[in-house]
């Protein structure tokens, strides 16, 4: 039998234990992640622009950052990935809300539905790239549809050409905004970029939307499933209307929820590659480009890690901006 | 006020619809269903196609008749990288959810000062985008003599694993309660008996969430599948499908077929255990 002082030396001793064993998992973070980031903030500092590598520091300092942001294929790239991230949100976000707000009905069938729409999360993105690449062909897929519906023929009679979009081959930049800039600040109207929505980005965020509004929608299901019948049924007593209870009680009940789908859907689409380089990759004329194949390509087919290593931090400081606060709520909170 | 009314005593019933209503929101419902369908309709059915019988024009159309169509192609061009992509798959899975159990234990039962930072400074690294490691990463995995192995593709999906099975587990765990851990340390078990005796065997439905999870995961990746693996027969089936779909001289029956193959592991497990799969997608969103 161990006295209580025994016990509690060996208890005390057991406390070492713990860090201890996490010690392992936690080193090994400390170098893949930390010490790894680390080491490519180094790399996007350097000369390192060919097969063989090269640390030494790339006067002035920073230099290979302005060379980034001067790059006009970054350029585009940094608003492919603003223009993505908005339409993405916009769709994948409001189309859970919308399927978890149909689901909250207990309408017969509703666990089918439910399995159906989270289906694609199961599937890789190259996968789902694959098949949309083919939906959103101009010689296929929607415009197929397109004509079932008879439009072309209407068009026809009248004279006009056919309703025929080019979707992923787009290089058309539409909603330019230059102009307007340019009015109210004139040196605006000297830059190359076309701020504005490039055609081809919309077909692939309506991929991404499809394959991740089922996330959105779980979420949203499991946070209705945490409101009280009562706030429903007092809200009904109180002759609410659907769309009343809905608009002034459920939704704003559903905030934190909202506030953590919008970060973790927003940090997927900055991080956004695989769907985009199996669907449309490049896109013609950088149409579909995005930082996350840009570093893809600077380092493993142009060998110039620098500029790969810089384009990579960058996406780093933007998930990071997303993240990090959530994080700190998270830790604050345990 | 809504507030004051004192609650009614019989459960919530969903309030009598009008018929048309009902109508309306089950219309809703399949429209939808339709288009989350419609990809995997057009792998399916242009996969089961005679290239033949192929056309542009036709891609919704049914199949003329079924003789397997691209699939006996696809399986060909695609089965060693199936293989490949299992050989990883179940190591990887195996040992991240083990790190994690450990982890997740130590985490929630046995927090010590700073263990708390720690764990968020662990959680940081699932929401890095993996761009920002890949150059020191290749180094690495070519200093120790494993680039472009499988080996180190599963050690790879191991490390960056860590975090989101131990944040699975240590919701998990926090769940179980901290009187089981006191009882067993009167009992005089210390901190290793009380994992593998008590622990460790009320964790299985929390090993078949993390199993699950993980396994969709790291079958679904590419970009360390195509980075850290050069060597085409050890390459996951992710990067096979890519290729396969770059390349023009093969007609695209094939490379819908290879897409349904592809697809179809975690596909199969999402439709047995799905409800095992919507808890991982809940516990890694961090609402635990």
């Amino acid at each position: 039998m161990a006295t209580a002082a025994a016990r509690r030396s060996r208890f005390s001793l057991e406390r070492f234990l713990s860090p201890l064993f996490l010690a392992p998992s936690a080193v090994a973070i400390f170098i893949f992640v930390y010490g790894f980031i680390g080491y490519t903030f180094f790399v996007s500092l350097s000369n390192w622009r060919s097969a063989k590598p090269d640390m030494s520091i790339r006067q002035p300092l920073g230099a290979v950052y302005g060379d980034l942001f001067s790059q006009s294929r970054f350029q585009i790239d940094l608003r492919n990935t603003v223009v993505f991230t908005l339409f993405f949100l916009f769709m994948a976000v409001l189309g859970g809300l919308g399927l978890a707000i149909l689901l909250d009905r207990h309408i017969k069938g509703s666990g089918f539905f439910r399995s159906v729409f989270l289906f694609p999360y199961a599937l890789s993105f190259i996968t789902t790239g694959v098949a949309w690449s083919w939906i959103f062909n101009p010689e296929t897929g929607v415009n197929l549809l397109i004509n079932a519906t008879g439009i072309n023929d209407v068009l026809a009679a009248y004279g006009a050409g056919p309703l025929k979009p080019g979707w992923i081959t787009d290089p058309a930049v539409v909603w330019q905004l230059n102009q307007p800039i340019a009015s109210i600040y004139p040196p605006a109207g000297e830059w190359s970029l076309k701020l504005g929505v490039p055609i081809a980005m919309i077909p692939v965020a309506i991929a991404a939307a499809w394959q991740l509004s089922g996330f959105a929608m779980a979420m949203f299901l499991a946070g209705l499933g945490t409101i009280s019948h009562e706030v429903r049924e007092a809200a009904a007593l109180d002759g609410a209307s659907d769309w009343r209870l809905y608009k002034d009680v459920i939704i704003p009940l559903l905030n934190p929820i909202t506030v953590s789908v919008l970060i973790i859907l927003t940090h997927v689409s900055l991080k956004i590659f695989d769907l985009v380089f199996a669907m449309s990759g490049k896109g013609p004329g950088f149409a579909t480009d995005v930082p996350g194949i840009f570093v893809y390509e600077m380092i493993f087919r142009a060998q110039r890690y620098n500029f790969g290593a810089a384009a990579a931090i960058v996406m780093l400081v933007g998930v990071s901006i997303v993240i990090v606060p959530y994080l700190a709520r998270q830790l604050k909170s345990l | 006020m809504a507030a004051v009314l004192a609650p009614t005593p019989q459960a919530y019933s969903p309030r009598k619809k009008s018929r048309f209503g009902r109508f309306f929101v089950f219309a809703l419902l399949v429209g939808a269903t339709l288009f989350y369908l419609a990809p995997v309709y057009v792998m399916v059915i242009n996969g089961l196609k005679d290239k033949s019988y192929m056309t542009l024009s036709g891609m919704w159309n049914f199949p003329l008749y079924l003789n397997g169509g691209g699939f006996p192609v696809a399986w060909d061009v695609l089965n060693p990288s199936l293989w490949a992509s299992l050989r990883m798959v179940v190591p990887a899975t195996i040992l991240s959810s083990l790190l994690g159990a450990v982890n997740g234990y130590l985490l929630s039962k046995w927090k010590f000062r700073g263990s708390d930072v720690i764990f968020t400074l662990i959680l940081f690294g699932m929401f890095i985008p993996y761009q920002a490691i890949l150059i020191p990463l290749i180094r690495a995995l070519d200093w120790v003599g494993i680039y472009g192995s499988w080996k180190g593709l599963v050690m790879v999906h191991v490390i960056y694993g860590i975090p989101i099975t131990s944040l699975i587990f240590r919701n998990y765990f926090t769940n179980v309660p901290s009187e089981l851990v006191e009882a067993a340390r009167i009992d005089g078990a210390g901190l290793i008996q009380t994992f593998f005796q008590i622990m460790l065997p009320l964790s299985l439905p929390a090993f078949v969430v993390v199993g699950i999870f993980q396994f969709t995961n790291i079958w679904n990746d590419f970009l360390f599948g195509v980075t850290v693996v050069f060597n085409p027969a050890d390459q996951p089936v992710t990067v096979a499908l890519n290729n396969l779909n770059g390349t023009n001289s093969v007609d695209w029956t094939v490379v819908m077929a290879a897409a349904v193959l592809s697809a179809l592991p975690t596909a199969l497990v999402y439709i047995c255990l799905g409800r095992f799969f919507i808890r991982g997608l809940l516990a890694g969103s961090m609402k635990g």
